[in-house]
C-alpha cells in the first residue's frame, strides 16, 4: 500500500466510505479518474448505516437559502442517480419522490411549524417551493390511516425518500464496478502536503495522491486543519426505532416516520447534544413510540424489532461545510448530515467540480468561513 | 410431524383451530408444540421468498413457528401456551396491520 | 417462593433481579433469597427448569427412564427455589437492561408480561440466559421437518411427543447421544445416527484425555456412545449433509469419504453443540472474547462471575459452556458475591461459604476441555457452501456474504448486517451470527476473535409499540423528540 516511485497511486483519495465519501468517489470515478477511498473498519461511528434514509427539501434552508436551493437540486437530481445505481450497480434503492408530511399532534406545533414555512418561503429565490398546509380533514384524506390526535401537516410535493442502506451498498458495488479502490481499516493518521501532493498515511502505510476529499464524517474536525481547512462538526445524538415488517400502508414519508421497501416502519429524529455517547435510551424511546402510535394508530400492536441511536454530522448552524483549502489547493472538504438527500448534487454535481479544481458557485456560502466572520470583521 | 409417545400422563383436552380446522391438543402444550402434535408441517410463509417454514428450534430463539393467534400476528408459537377455543392461522409473509 | 402473574404485581425495586429460570437462575435466586435478598427470578417459559430441565415440573412423561435420572435431578434444583422466599415472574420477557439514568448504580430493566410492559429497577442483576445451540447452516435446514435436537427434546420433555416416521439424528456433541438414546426409547424410528465429529479432533482432544479420566462425563458418555453405536444406525466420519425436499424435508444426503448416499426421512434432527446465547449479555454492553476452545462468544468475567458491567453477574453456561451441574454451582457462586456487593456478606464470609461450591464446580468443569476439543465443528459445517441460506430470517446465502467480504470489502459482521440484512430480522442475528462471523473469517484469512460480532441493542425480545409507548416518558425526551 505504498507508493511505487513518485508516481501516486490515485488521483484523489477520498477519505471515508459512508454516504458522502461513496456519493463522492462515484462522481469523481465516473468522470474517470483513479479512486481510492480509505476507510474505517467494522465498530465506527457511521452515520451511513443509522440515518432515516430521507430525500428531503420541506423547511430546508431556515437561515440559509442556498441549503434550500441544493436541497431541491439533489432531490430532482436523485432520480438521475438512482438510474445510475439500478443501471452500473445493479441495484434498486427503491427511490421514490410522493411527496411527504410533516405531522402535527398540536395546534400549537403546527402553528410553529406554519410560521417557520411562511418566514422561509417569503424571501426570493424560494418563493416557488411549493407546499400545503393541511387541516385535519385534508390530512386523513390523503393518508387516511392518521389517527384524531393529528391536527394537521404540512406538505411538500418535492419530499421523497430511500432505502439508505441498499445506497449505502449500492454506491460500494457501483464504485467497485468503476475500479475505485477501496481500503477497509486504514483509519487516516496523517495528511502532509508535500511536492504539490498530498501524502496520506496511518497505521496501515501509505498512499499519495494529488487531491484529497475528507469525507470523514466527524472525523473531518481532526482532519481538516492538516491541509489548512475547518471543520467545525459536532456529534448530534439520533435515534430509531424500526417495527417488524408489516404490509404495505404508508406509501408517503413523513418527517419522523416512514415505511420501508421491505415492510418494517422506521420511527425516528430525535435530537439529544450528548458528544459520542450512542447508547439507547429508553424514555426517548418511550416518547415516540406514544407520538408515532398517535400519528398512525393501527401501528400499535406491532413488534419492534430493533432501535439503534447514530450521530448527526452538525455543524454550528445545522448547514454543510464544503470548501477547498486556500493554502493547500486540492485539498477539499465535504461534511453533512444530510448525506443521504445530498447524494445526487454531491456524485453528479460536486464531484465532477472536484475533479475540476473548482467548487461551483451554487456551494460558494457554504465554507467553513461563514463561522469566522466576528474574527475577520 | 409428531405424534404423543405411549403412556402418557393424562391431560385436558383442548379444543383449537388451525386456519379454521378444528384440532384437538393437551393442557400444557404450547401452540407449536400442538401443531406438531397434529401433523402440521408448516406454520408460516416467509415475508422475504414465501418459502414454508416450521417450528425449528422451540425455545423462543428461532422465530420460525411465529402464527397468528386470535388474530394477532407474528407470535411465537413455542413461548404461547395452548388455550381453549385459540384460532390459530399460518403467518403469511408479513405482518398485517390491524386495523384500530 | 411468590409467583407473579400480573406484571402490576411486580415491586418497584428489587435487591437482585435473575434473568431464566435454568439450574443457575433457580440455584442463584435460591441462595439469594437465602441470604436474606429481595429477589425476582424472571423467565420467558411458563414453568421453571430452562431447556434442560424444561417442563420438569409438568411433563406428560411418566416412565423416569426415556428421559433419564440426570433429568428428574432437576426436581430439587426447582423445589429449593420453590422454598426460597423469592418472587418468580413465569411467562415474562426481559427485553432490556441498562443503567437507571435517574439513579445511579441500579439498572433499568424492560420487563413485558401479558402484553403489558413495565421498567422496575433492580441493584445487582445475575443473567442466567444459558445457551443456545450452534446454528448448523447446511442445504436445505429451513425446510419443515429438520428442526434441531434440542428442538425435539423439548418437545419430549414438554409435550411427550416424538417425530412420526424415519428419523435421522445428525451432527457431533455430548447431546447427540442422550437425544438418540431419549428418543429411541420414546419409541421413535431413528434411521440414522450420522456423526460430524472430525476425525482429526481426536488428535487435538487426546491431549486433554488424562483430565478426561477423572470426569464425572466419562462413565455417562461412554455408556451413551456405546447404546447409541449398539442399537442404532451409526455412521461415522460424516463430511457433508444436505437435506432436500419440496416443501417439506424429504430425504437427506450424506457425503462420506468421498461418496454420497441419499437417506429418505421425515423428519432431520441437527446438533452441533451449544454456545452461549448472548443478545442480552452483548445488549447490557458487557464485554465478550472469542474462545477458541468452545469456538464462541463467550462473557469477559472474573471467578465471581461478574462481568464487566459493574453489577450485572452472568452464571450458566451463558459464562461458558459447562453443563447443567456446573450452571447450578455457578448460579450460587454468582448469588455469594451478590450478596457480598449489596453488603450482606463479607468477603470473607463469602469466600468460605463459596469455597465447597467452588471445590464441586472445579470437579464438575472437569473433563470438558476434552469434549470442547474433540465436539469442535469441521469447517465447512461453520462456514457453509455458498449456496446455503445462512441468516434463515432474511434469506441470507453463505455466497452473499463471502462476496460482500471479498469483493465489497466487508471487513465485520456489522457492516455486512448493513448490506445484506442479515440478522436484521426478528431472530437478531441468533441464528446467523456465529456463521456470518465465520464466513468473514475465512474469505479475510483472519480468526472470529478479529472479525468481531454484532452489536446488539435492546429490545433483546419483541415488545410492541403500544407497551412502549406507554412506559414513563421525562421532560428531557419529550424536549429531545417534539420540536
Amino acid at each position: 500500500m505504498t507508493t511505487r516511485g513518485n508516481r501516486s497511486e490515485g488521483d484523489v483519495v477520498v477519505i471515508g466510505g459512508g454516504v458522502v465519501g461513496g456519493a463522492i468517489a462515484l462522481g469523481l470515478a465516473r468522470s474517470g479518474a483513479r479512486i481510492i477511498i480509505l476507510d474505517e473498519g467494522d465498530v465506527a461511528f457511521r452515520a451511513s448505516r443509522g440515518n432515516f434514509a430521507l430525500v428531503w427539501v420541506q423547511s430546508k434552508g431556515f437561515g440559509m437559502p442556498e441549503y434550500a436551493l441544493w436541497s431541491r437540486r439533489s432531490a430532482d437530481d436523485w432520480h438521475g442517480l438512482a438510474a445510475i445505481l439500478r443501471e452500473e450497480g445493479g441495484i434498486d434503492v427503491a427511490h421514490s419522490q410522493p411527496g411527504g408530511f410533516m405531522l402535527c399532534l398540536s395546534e400549537a406545533e403546527l402553528d410553529k411549524r406554519v410560521e417557520m414555512m411562511r418566514r422561509l418561503h417569503n424571501s426570493q429565490p424560494l418563493t416557488d417551493f411549493p407546499y400545503e398546509v393541511l387541516d385535519h380533514a385534508e390530512t386523513k384524506q390523503r393518508l387516511p390511516a392518521i389517527g384524531k390526535d393529528v391536527v394537521g401537516a404540512l406538505y411538500s410535493p418535492l419530499d421523497g425518500h430511500v432505502n439508505s442502506l441498499k445506497l449505502f451498498r449500492a454506491l460500494r458495488e457501483t464504485c467497485q464496478r468503476r475500479g475505485v479502490d477501496y481500503r477497509p481499516e486504514s483509519p487516516v493518521e496523517s495528511i502532509v502536503p508535500r511536492d504539490g501532493e498530498f501524502s496520506i498515511s496511518g497505521s496501515w502505510g501509505e498512499v499519495r495522491a494529488g487531491k484529497v476529499v475528507l469525507c470523514a464524517g466527524l472525523g473531518n474536525s481532526r482532519l481538516a486543519p492538516m491541509v489548512g481547512l475547518d471543520a467545525p462538526v459536532k456529534p448530534s445524538k439520533g435515534q430509531i426505532i424500526v417495527t417488524e415488517k408489516t404490509e404495505p400502508f404508508l406509501h408517503n414519508p413523513m418527517v419522523t416516520l416512514r415505511q420501508t421497501d421491505e415492510g418494517g416502519v422506521m420511527i425516528g429524529d430525535s435530537h439529544e447534544d450528548r458528544g459520542f455517547d450512542t447508547v439507547v435510551g429508553r424514555p426517548i424511546i418511550s416518547t415516540m413510540a406514544d407520538r408515532a402510535i398517535r400519528m398512525f394508530p393501527r401501528l400499535a400492536g406491532l413488534n419492534v424489532v430493533r432501535t439503534w441511536s447514530a450521530l448527526r454530522v452538525m455543524s454550528p448552524d445545522g448547514f454543510p461545510i464544503y470548501g477547498q483549502s486556500e493554502s493547500h489547493p486540492g485539498a477539499f472538504l465535504v461534511t453533512c448530515h444530510s448525506g443521504v438527500t445530498l447524494a445526487a448534487s454531491h456524485a453528479l454535481t460536486l464531484a465532477p467540480a472536484i475533479l475540476a479544481g473548482e467548487l461551483p458557485a451554487a456551494v460558494a456560502r457554504f465554507t467553513a468561513r461563514r463561522f469566522h466572520v466576528p474574527a475577520h470583521a | 410431524m409428531f405424534r404423543p409417545m405411549r403412556d402418557l400422563a393424562p391431560a385436558v383436552a383442548l379444543n383449537f383451530t388451525f386456519d379454521g380446522k378444528a384440532l384437538k391438543g393437551r393442557a400444557g402444550d404450547t401452540v407449536a408444540a400442538a401443531l406438531l402434535a397434529n401433523g402440521i408441517v408448516a406454520c408460516r410463509e416467509t415475508p422475504v421468498s414465501g418459502a414454508p417454514r416450521a417450528p425449528y428450534c422451540l425455545m423462543g430463539i428461532c422465530f420460525d413457528c411465529l402464527v397468528v393467534i386470535d388474530g394477532i400476528g407474528n407470535r411465537q408459537g413455542c413461548l404461547v401456551p395452548l388455550a381453549e377455543g385459540m384460532a390459530v392461522e399460518t403467518q403469511h409473509g408479513r405482518r398485517h396491520v390491524e386495523e384500530v | 417462593m411468590t409467583p407473579l402473574t400480573d406484571i402490576g404485581q411486580l415491586a418497584e425495586h428489587y435487591d437482585l433481579v435473575v434473568v431464566g429460570a435454568g439450574p443457575a437462575g433457580l440455584s442463584a435466586a435460591a441462595r439469594a433469597a437465602e441470604l436474606g435478598l429481595i429477589v425476582l427470578l424472571v423467565d420467558e417459559n411458563p414453568t421453571p427448569g430452562g431447556q434442560i430441565y424444561r417442563a420438569i415440573t409438568t411433563t406428560p412423561v411418566k416412565d423416569r427412564a426415556v428421559l433419564g435420572e440426570d433429568y428428574w435431578r432437576g426436581s430439587s434444583i426447582v423445589g429449593r427455589f420453590e422454598r426460597a422466599k423469592a418472587a418468580y415472574a413465569p411467562g415474562c420477557t426481559v427485553w432490556s437492561l441498562g443503567p437507571d439514568e435517574g439513579e445511579p448504580g441500579t439498572f433499568e430493566i424492560g420487563l413485558s408480561l401479558g402484553g403489558k410492559a413495565r421498567m422496575i429497577a433492580a441493584s445487582q442483576a445475575i443473567l442466567t440466559t444459558g445457551a443456545q445451540e450452534r446454528p448448523f447452516p447446511i442445504p436445505g435446514w429451513t425446510l419443515p421437518g429438520v428442526m434441531t435436537a434440542g428442538a425435539a427434546q423439548i418437545a419430549l420433555k414438554g409435550a411427550g411427543i416424538v417425530p412420526v416416521g424415519r428419523t435421522v439424528i445428525a451432527g457431533c456433541g455430548p447431546l447427540l447421544y442422550l437425544l438418540a438414546s431419549q428418543l429411541a426409547a420414546a419409541g421413535a424410528e431413528i434411521v440414522a445416527v450420522l456423526d460430524t465429529t472430525p476425525k482429526r479432533n481426536w488428535t487435538k482432544a487426546l491431549a486433554a484425555f488424562p483430565d478426561f479420566l477423572r470426569s464425572p462425563y466419562l462413565a455417562k458418555g461412554l455408556q451413551l456412545m456405546a447404546q447409541t453405536r449398539r442399537r442404532l444406525h451409526f455412521v461415522s466420519n460424516v463430511t457433508g449433509l444436505a437435506a432436500a425436499g419440496e416443501g417439506r424435508l424429504a430425504s437427506v444426503t450424506v457425503e462420506r469419504k468421498g461418496a454420497a448416499e441419499t437417506i429418505v426421512c421425515d423428519t432431520l434432527l441437527l446438533h452441533q453443540g451449544v454456545i452461549p446465547g448472548v443478545n442480552l449479555t452483548n445488549a447490557a454492553g458487557c464485554e465478550h472474547f472469542f474462545d477458541n476452545e468452545q469456538h464462541c462468544w463467550v462473557p469477559k468475567l472474573d471467578r465471581w462471575f461478574a462481568s464487566s458491567v459493574p453489577g450485572i453477574a452472568i452464571a450458566g453456561d451463558g459464562a461458558g459452556i459447562g453443563g447443567a451441574e456446573s450452571a447450578a454451582l455457578r448460579g450460587e457462586i454468582a448469588a455469594f458475591d451478590a450478596a457480598r456487593r449489596l453488603g450482606r456478606l463479607t468477603k470473607p464470609e463469602r469466600d468460605r461459604k463459596a469455597a465447597p461450591v467452588r471445590a464441586e464446580l472445579e470437579r464438575r468443569l472437569r473433563g470438558r476441555r476434552f469434549l470442547d476439543l474433540l465436539y469442535k465443528p469441521a469447517p465447512q459445517f461453520l462456514a457453509p457452501k455458498d449456496e446455503t441460506i445462512v441468516c434463515r430470517c432474511e434469506e441470507v446465502t453463505a455466497g452473499q456474504i463471502r462476496d460482500a467480504a471479498r469483493r465489497l470489502g466487508v471487513t465485520g459482521p456489522n457492516q455486512m448486517k448493513a448490506f445484506l440484512r442479515c440478522g436484521m430480522g426478528p431472530c437478531q442475528g441468533r441464528l446467523c451470527g456465529p456463521t456470518v462471523v465465520e464466513l468473514i473469517a475465512e474469505v479475510r484469512g483472519r480468526t472470529p476473535a478479529e472479525i468481531g460480532y454484532y452489536r446488539l441493542r435492546p429490545p433483546v425480545k419483541p415488545v410492541t409499540l403500544a407497551e412502549l409507548a406507554a412506559l414513563p416518558q421525562t421532560e428531557a425526551s419529550v424536549e429531545a423528540v417534539v420540536r
